[in-house]
């Protein structure tokens, strides 16, 4: 099968450290997979090496067959994958609007530039009474969504989620992990969410990784991983 | 009378600085790099508009040439330099400092190489404008058909590349690949293509400065340095990033000097810009137009 995204013996240097080794997964559309593991595990590096920003050491990663390697990033994003990167991935100096305009720039079917940036603001009804603000002006949480929001009007079908709930309220971070569910089961996404928050994730995750300082070390369903108590105690720490 | 004179030659010369300062803020607004070779790439483009003047004797065919010429070199400059420095030096101090240095050696090399092609002595490049002052009755004021093109340049320069900047999708992803081009690249922009464009617009922009400035003085290898410190103080007065600032800065410079050599006296000058200069980073750190919060903010 070379459906979604398959990564085989994927092996990723982060500067001079072995960051990931020898990993191979499958994300397929519909699906929502947690990458989860303490700081340190790997977990960005794996989404950086996904997105193109750093070559990876060995392995491969296909999607939907094709290879992505030697890819830019700005070359991935015209595939379908889009990565939202950690610490709200918005521009500040540029206004919400701009910010929100910037994701369908290289896009030449305008029509369906406009219905996506719709599409955003519904989910994120917020941003409607922020467009002419600059992103540096918004809160935590409005950057997050106007981060999620710009990757969606490039009418993506792999989104790499860099920790979503990274210092953000509870509340908040609800709203977006909705968000999230809703581009999986109505608009059928294949997304990867990279997060620290384990428990979070694999509630809204279908399938769960587990990595410990580089390492696959276990993988499964969202509710074997909830209920392994080794697991809890070994890496994750809860 | 003699307030009315001043003024005017302050804005003559004033007009000089601030089309030197837009080319200055147009490379750092699309590159975030201080270009220290722009003076000697807008010297180069004047001497391509001095050829082209000499074999047609047509000041207005040369300068489309040159502004032309100007593009391709910028682009040409980050094509053959800037890019595989950048691809070099990626991260620490050295990455934010080395292409400012490399735009110095730039300099150098540059002038050089219009040394050995043209010679070090003064060429006279001149429009079919004159350069004597409008006379009203009997009266002649210090700003002729010359200083006007200037200041018609320096207005058309700052309005196409505004509005290119506000209100194009080319602006708006020059402006993002500046600020921060990991996430423009994570947007879907060609960041590379994109700064390419913003050193062809900048190259553009000196070009234009050194045709319309040029024929006010001479032609050599370092005719505009003078001017590029100038024009680098009008656009650090002006917060490095704006056009209007730009402008601003460079009238704000051009009057003070004019007033300060008629009441005060030629020898303090040079002195008194940069004076001006401290004295407005020190009331607005950020420059006259600079915005409030800083891009690390």
């Amino acid at each position: 099968m070379s459906d979604g995204l398959v990564v085989e013996n994927l092996t990723v240097n982060y500067g001079a450290i072995r960051a990931i080794r020898n990993i191979s997964f499958t994300v397929s559309a519909n699906e929502m997979v947690a990458v989860i593991g303490a700081n340190g595990a790997g977990k960005s590096t794996l989404l950086k090496a996904l997105s193109g920003m750093i070559a990876p050491v060995s392995g491969s990663a296909t999607w939907n067959g094709i290879s992505l390697q030697k890819k830019r990033p700005e070359e991935l994003v015209r595939l379908g994958i889009v990565h939202v990167s950690e610490g709200k991935s918005v521009i500040p100096e540029l206004t919400v609007d701009e910010n929100l305009a910037l994701g369908g720039l290289w896009r030449r079917d305008k029509l369906d530039v406009s219905a996506a940036l719709r599409d955003s603001l519904n989910l994120f009804p917020i941003l409607a009474t922020r467009l002419a603000q600059r992103a540096d002006s918004l809160s935590g949480g409005e950057r997050q969504m106007l981060a999620i929001a710009r990757a969606l009007v490039s009418r993506p079908k792999l989104l790499l989620m860099d920790e979503p709930s990274l210092g953000l309220a509870p509340m908040i971070i609800d709203q977006i992990f909705d968000a999230l569910n809703h581009l999986r089961n109505q608009l059928g996404l294949a997304i990867l969410l990279v997060e620290q928050n384990a428990v979070s994730a694999l509630k809204i995750a279908d399938r769960g990784l587990v990595l410990n300082l580089g390492e696959l070390v276990k993988s499964g369903s969202s509710i074997e991983l909830l209920g392994d108590a080794d697991l809890r105690t070994a890496y994750l720490g809860f | 009378m003699i307030f009315i004179d001043t003024l005017l030659l302050g804005i003559s010369s004033g007009a000089i600085y601030s089309l030197m300062a837009l080319a200055l803020v147009l490379v750092w607004r699309s590159t975030r790099v201080v270009n220290f070779a722009q003076a000697s790439q807008a010297v180069l483009s004047t001497y391509v508009g001095y050829e082209i003047t000499m074999r047609t004797h047509n000041y207005w065919v040369s300068l489309p040439v040159a502004i032309l010429f100007g593009a391709a070199l910028g682009s040409s400059i980050d094509l053959l330099f800037m890019f595989y420095l950048a691809k070099k030096v990626r991260s620490g101090p050295i990455a934010e400092i080395a292409p400012v240095i490399a735009t110095l050696g730039l300099l150098g090399l540059l002038q050089s190489i219009i040394g050995l092609i043209w010679g070090n002595s003064f060429l006279q490049y001149s429009t079919p404008l004159s350069g004597k002052g409008f006379t009203f009755g009997n009266h002649t004021v210090p700003f002729s058909p010359q200083n006007l093109l200037i200041v018609l340049a320096t207005a058309l320069v700052l309005i196409v590349f505004g509005v290119v900047f506000k209100f194009t999708n080319l602006g708006l992803a020059l402006r993002a690949a500046s600020f921060q081009p990991e996430i423009a690249q994570l947007a879907g922009i060609r960041v590379g293509r994109i700064r390419n464009i913003g050193w062809a617009f900048a190259g553009a922009a000196g070009a234009v400065a050194g045709a319309v400035i040029t024929p006010t003085s001479v032609l050599s290898p370092n005719s505009l340095d003078l001017l590029l410190v100038s024009g680098f103080i009008a656009a650090v007065m002006g917060g490095l990033d704006s056009l209007v600032g730009a402008v601003i800065g460079g009238l704000v410079l051009g009057i003070g000097f004019a007033f300060i050599l008629q009441y005060v006296g030629s020898s303090v000058t040079f002195l008194a810009g940069f004076f001006i200069l401290v004295i407005v980073l020190l009331i607005r750190p950020r420059g006259l137009f600079g915005h409030q919060l800083g891009r690390h903010a």
